[in-house]
């Protein structure tokens, strides 16, 4: 039986230091091994101790669940608590990770792209080396596209009359135009309650 | 630098495959020295991982970037991870030749500065 597959986590940036290093160690304790410290744990005490999250928002900007983040949390913390008892070096590195890229969007041939090398920023298109290019904010775009994808109509149970629904917009709060009474989602239960009927 | 490119057909007269893990072909185009490579996808009609396992063939082969109309919501961490860039280009009529004009385009110009 092979174990199950480590879901790989998401960290945003890649630390500022490779390490640390402990000073005025009593002589014969230098030799020790460093802890090494995974990119994932140095990220859950990034998000959990500096950015001050808690474990469920920290764990969905990781990308895993709620009680793998606890674990490498915990993980975390007793790497640094034995590193800082024992007198060890610490070194951020390895672990299951991929570090998160951004969006860009072309003005000129209309394409989208990410850059997923953080160390060289991006001047140029990587498809027509047009220097117009945009930072694409991908999640707000994401509202966008269900924004267009919602073709329900909202339908006035009184008189009939229809108008296109607006995400993100409770029909129940829509006045209707004609008869200025409260709205309702077309195909839904109570709709076709019309008097006129 | 290679370039993989998804395609509707293997031809340059073909279109770019709009999916990513289920795309008919792969183009593979080195950009140095301009050889194409058409790779049948195995994994067109897979029920599910289509994604992981066209990432994994693509990465065999040492590509950079990777040119397609949509990547499905397993793929970007495995590519980040990867370091290979994705270029999302929305437009189903582009043929495999006129992608392949502009990336030459693209290294005349670099080559130049």
């Amino acid at each position: 039986m092979t174990p199950r597959i480590k879901i790989i986590r998401k960290v945003s940036d890649p630390p500022v230091v490779k390490g640390f290093n402990p000073y005025g160690l009593e002589l014969g304790n230098q030799k020790l091994e460093p802890i090494n410290l995974f990119y994932e744990e140095y990220e859950a005490i990034r998000l959990s101790d500096y950015d001050m999250l808690n474990h469920y928002q920290a764990s969905v900007m990781m990308g895993v669940s709620r009680p793998t983040f606890t674990r490498i949390y915990a993980s975390a913390l007793q790497k640094i608590a034995k590193a800082f008892v024992e007198g060890r070096q610490i070194s951020i590195e390895g672990g299951k990770v991929y570090f998160d890229s951004d969006w860009y969007h072309c003005k000129k041939c209309g394409c989208y792209f990410n850059n997923p090398e953080k160390e060289n920023s991006v001047i140029n298109c990587p498809l027509c080396g047009n220097q117009q290019i945009d930072k694409f904010d991908y999640e707000n775009n994401k509202t966008d596209t269900i924004n267009k994808a919602c073709y329900d109509m909202c339908i006035c149970p009184e008189c009939g009359f229809e108008q296109e629904h607006q995400f993100g917009q409770p029909c129940s709060t829509q006045i209707c135009q004609k008869c200025n009474s409260f709205m309702k989602r077309k195909g839904s239960k109570n709709c076709r309650n019309f008097k006129n009927q | 630098m290679k370039v993989a490119i998804t395609s509707t057909g293997d031809s340059l007269e073909s279109t770019i495959d709009q999916r990513f893990g289920r795309c008919a072909y792969f183009v593979i185009y080195d950009i140095e020295s301009k050889a194409i490579e058409f790779i049948p996808n195995p994994n067109k009609d897979a029920e599910e991982g289509a994604g992981p396992a066209s990432v994994q063939l693509v990465a065999s082969r040492n590509v950079s970037k990777i040119v397609s109309g949509e990547f499905g919501m397993k793929i970007k961490s495995l590519l980040d991870s990867l370091k290979i860039q994705m270029i999302v280009l929305k437009e189903p009529e582009k043929k495999i030749r006129e992608i392949i004009e502009m990336l030459n385009h693209l290294n005349l110009n670099n080559s130049k500065a």
